[in-house]
């Protein structure tokens, strides 16, 4: 049976090796909501399979740069779609990827961008999201967060296993410095549990499992848009707000490295970035906000960005855990 | 049977051997492959003794829970026969095999907040349940485990021939008797099996544990393994957190294989199981009272799924249905796969001559679900990824990697029923030198049809609802129904995912009920 198996795959393997002699594949590795059939990945593909002019763009889905660092120089990735700085310098460190040609004065960032590598196409804000019909006052700050009686429930994601569990850690670290640790001792109680990812924890908050939960700026405009629901809101902090960015990024071992770069130059093109709204639910990176939809031009926006550089992230990361870790476990 | 003179070659060891050496490569060769790749072990973090501290503690009472209430929910429905039997041991087959968050939602559709038992509580003037915490993730685990107990502790009851129960009544047993001289003997031999799959399973929770257990505070080792994969990438620590894992998952396997002794009640002629005791009116209404309570505590979670999947099912598209018959199929390979060698290991285990090979052989067999799916995924990966594309082997690897974390289960049904068959008709089978394949064929499978068929059951339904090692072998274009529902919650979509949730739920269950009948066909109870 197994040997059937292997035969059947090896089969299948060399069976698209051949296509690939007819039309040049462009591989791009994403991460499952990207690519799967409800994310923008279908649309991409398909805009930019008009405009290359006779090439075929396929996903790979799954743990993106975990994958990569598995596979090395042999992977046969062209373009890593989907890294955040959470993780670029660990990527940036392995000497996979390859600087970008593109002119990146189309990027509308609310803060000034420079990295010849690893490329922006859209970003958000980590934020509590709470139902407004509910919740009349809700913490204008992460301190009043930090103050609010035991009694209201909150979820969030687990640092170690979520981006956006890690970016909350980040988030915080950034606000309360040394006094982070007190922090979240005081947050602890109201946190009613911690999952895994952030689906699991909004499934909660949808079902009224909890009154708020850690999501992004931008979920509110699902809610808006797709359920015509104007009931979520994101609260937001004086403090700001931790700035979250996904990027691409093309592979020093492509082997279709003029495909490749037609690829990086499409990310900023106004195709790609009117997918994005609607698609990957976060702000376009290159689209002057009257472009956007206008369930996200309506949506409350923070005034402040709190950023960390990969570097910075990587140097408070596990301290900043170990931190938060200690506080919930006691 | 153990002391005889001369050895008869009963059944072909060849295809055993060869299985357990193909279970070996899988679990210890992919473990052997992510350290190779990682030039060897790196150091434990400072929070990783604490996790493994309370993976023990809450796999150790997770067993014990579900354990401790499976036995009197086994015994009343052994000695009860009352309409809907049938069902409701097939529905118990369910909580077993839904994806975790599903189960979890659903859980939470009783016991949250908002779930339906809180609001009775509120309705009587209690505050609602609070579920998170060490007692949540009990819960979770007795929810998921107990039906499997059941069904695996019941097993062994169908299994004492109905003449032991006449000779009990004639005998005039008290049920002091019956519990010493049949209950417990049988138990002795199922028990600790039972208890060491249920054990393994719980150790390498994760999602469950974390969504239910409400903090950090209840953080596994398989969580570690995550984080040292996903966000540290260092693969040396991941390979020697999964061997503390394997290390655990062996200590108790082999505990289980030396505390187990089988009952050996001996044969009897097939007849139709009748009981005579527990006919008393306290009895009668204690088993009443754990079936309702069982029924009540496994099915209510399940309703609420259906429930509230119901209006998400119109809104799933096409390629839901295409999904759910590629893991229609993918749980037939696994079926097929898993019973190919859940057979052959078994045979092995029954025939083995040294006590120690039989142990190891047996021990092999529990240890594929101690395995981390990550670990085996990642090793997997490296060993396929010089010599061929992953991607175009994901459905076939899934297939096999469902099969292997089937396979505990599979044996758990498996072994004590064989070996029931040898002790009660090996004698005779010898004497008509019904040796080999011949055995198989006429003395095996068909008495093993009971218990083949729960398994394949158990088997199919596992694969249907298994995310398993998708995170390195997804293919995109060829997601299964799991992957599907956990996109579909990825991207908002949380009606369209209960809908699926429902697919899921009804398609496993389908699954499960048609083996589990296939099997019991002819058979009186």
């Amino acid at each position: 049976m197994k040997h059937i198996l292997l035969l059947a795959g090896l089969t299948l393997a060399a069976h698209s090796a051949a296509a690939q002699e007819t039309t040049p594949v462009l591989t791009v590795y994403a991460p499952d909501y990207f690519g799967s059939e409800w994310g923008p990945g279908p649309a991409i593909e398909s805009a930019f399979e008009e405009v290359c002019g006779g090439c075929d763009l396929q996903y790979v889905t799954g743990d993106v740069l975990p994958r990569l660092l598995l596979e090395g120089t042999r992977t046969s990735a062209d373009i890593a779609i989907g890294l955040n700085t959470d993780e670029s310098k660990k990527a940036r460190d392995s000497g996979l990827f390859a600087p970008h040609s593109v002119d990146t004065s189309a990027l509308t960032l609310p803060l000034a961008w420079q990295d010849d590598t690893f490329l922006p196409f859209n970003w958000s804000y980590t934020a509590f999201i709470y139902d407004n019909t509910k919740m009349a006052n809700p913490p204008k700050s992460f301190q009043e967060l930090v103050d609010m009686p035991d009694d209201v429930r909150l979820v969030i994601q687990d640092p170690r296993s979520s981006i956006s569990g890690l970016a909350l850690v980040l988030w915080g670290k950034s606000v309360f410095g040394d006094k982070a640790g007190e922090a979240w001792e005081k947050l602890a109680p109201k946190v009613v549990t911690v999952t895994k990812g952030w689906s699991e924890a909004y499934g909660m908050f949808t079902d009224g499992e909890a009154d708020m939960v850690l999501s992004y700026t931008t979920s509110p405009a699902y809610h808006i848009i797709a359920e015509e629901d104007q009931s979520k809101s994101a609260a937001l902090f004086d403090e700001g707000h931790y700035f979250l960015v996904e990027m691409a990024a093309k592979l020093a071992g492509t082997d279709q490295p003029e495909l490749a770069d037609q690829f990086m130059e499409f990310v900023l093109s106004p195709k790609f970035q009117n997918i994005i709204p609607t698609a990957n639910w976060s702000y376009p990176a290159a689209l002057p906000e009257d472009q956007w939809p206008e369930a996200f031009s309506q949506l409350n926006y923070p005034q402040k960005a709190i950023f960390l550089d990969e570097n910075q992230a990587a140097d408070l990361r596990d301290e900043a855990i170990a931190e938060w870790q200690t506080a919930f476990s006691k | 049977m153990a002391n005889r003179l001369f050895k008869i070659s009963r059944a072909p060891l060849w295809p055993g051997i060869s299985a357990a050496m193909l279970v070996a490569v899988l679990i210890f060769g992919t473990l052997a492959a992510v350290l190779w790749r990682a030039k060897g072990f790196s150091a434990l973090g400072p929070f990783d003794l604490a996790a493994l501290r309370f993976t023990l503690w809450q796999a150790l009472l997770s067993a014990l829970l579900s354990v401790l209430l499976a036995v009197p929910v086994a015994r009343a429905l052994a000695r009860r026969q009352f309409p809907g039997r049938a069902a409701l041991l097939a529905l118990m087959g369910a909580p077993f095999i839904l994806p975790v968050i599903v189960a979890v939602l659903g859980l939470l559709a009783v016991f949250g907040r908002k779930g339906v038992f809180s609001v009775a509580l509120g309705w009587i003037g209690f505050d609602p349940v609070q579920i998170y915490g060490l007692h949540g993730v009990l819960l979770a685990h007795v929810f998921f485990n107990l039906p499997l107990a059941v069904r695996l502790i019941l097993q062994g009851w169908l299994s004492i021939p109905s003449e032991r129960f006449r000779l009990a009544a004639s005998l005039g047993f008290s049920p002091r008797d019956m519990r010493h001289l049949l209950e417990y003997p049988m138990l002795r031999g199922v028990l600790p099996g039972v208890f060491t799959v249920i054990f393994i399973i719980c150790l390498t929770s994760f999602t469950v544990v974390l969504a239910l257990g409400g903090g950090p505070k209840a953080t596994t080792v398989e969580l570690a393994i995550y984080q040292a994969f996903r966000f540290d990438f260092d693969l040396g620590r991941a390979a020697l957190l999964s061997l503390m894992q394997f290390g655990v998952g062996a200590a108790a396997a082999l505990l289980a294989l030396w505390i187990a002794v089988p009952g050996g009640f001996g044969a009897g002629l097939d007849r139709a199981v009748e009981r005579w005791d527990g006919r008393g009116g306290l009895a009668k209404l204690m088993d009443a009272g754990w079936i309702i309570a069982a029924a009540g505590f496994l099915l209510l979670p399940l309703l609420m799924i259906a429930l509230r999947g119901v209006p998400g099912l119109a809104l799933l598209p096409a390629s839901i249905w295409a999904a759910a018959l590629r893991s229609l199929w993918l749980a037939l390979v696994s079926v097929a796969l898993s019973m190919g060698l859940a057979l052959a290991l078994a045979i092995a285990v029954q025939n083995l001559r040294r006590r120690w090979a039989r142990g190891m052989v047996e021990g092999l067999g529990y240890l594929t679900i101690a395995a981390s799916p990550l670990v085996m995924g990642t090793g997997l990966f490296l060993m396929i990824f010089p010599f061929a594309n992953p991607v175009a082997l994901a459905l076939p690897v899934t297939g096999l990697v469902n099969a292997l974390m089937s396979l505990p289960f599979v044996l758990r049904a498996l072994v004590p029923a064989l070996n029931d068959i040898e002790s009660r008709y090996g004698a005779l089978a010898d004497s008509l030198g019904l040796t080999g394949w011949a055995r198989l064929r006429w003395l095996y499978l068909p008495r093993l049809r009971r218990p083949l068929g729960f398994a394949a059951g158990l088997s199919a339904a596992l694969s249907m609802g298994d995310l398993g090692v998708i995170t390195l072998f997804a293919d995109p274009g060829a997601a299964t129904l799991p992957l599907q529902l956990f996109r579909l919650m990825a991207a908002y979509q949380m009606q369209a995912a209960a809908g699926a949730a429902l697919l899921l739920l009804a398609l496993s269950l389908a699954l499960f009920w048609i083996f589990d009948r296939g099997g019991r066909i002819d058979a009186d109870t």
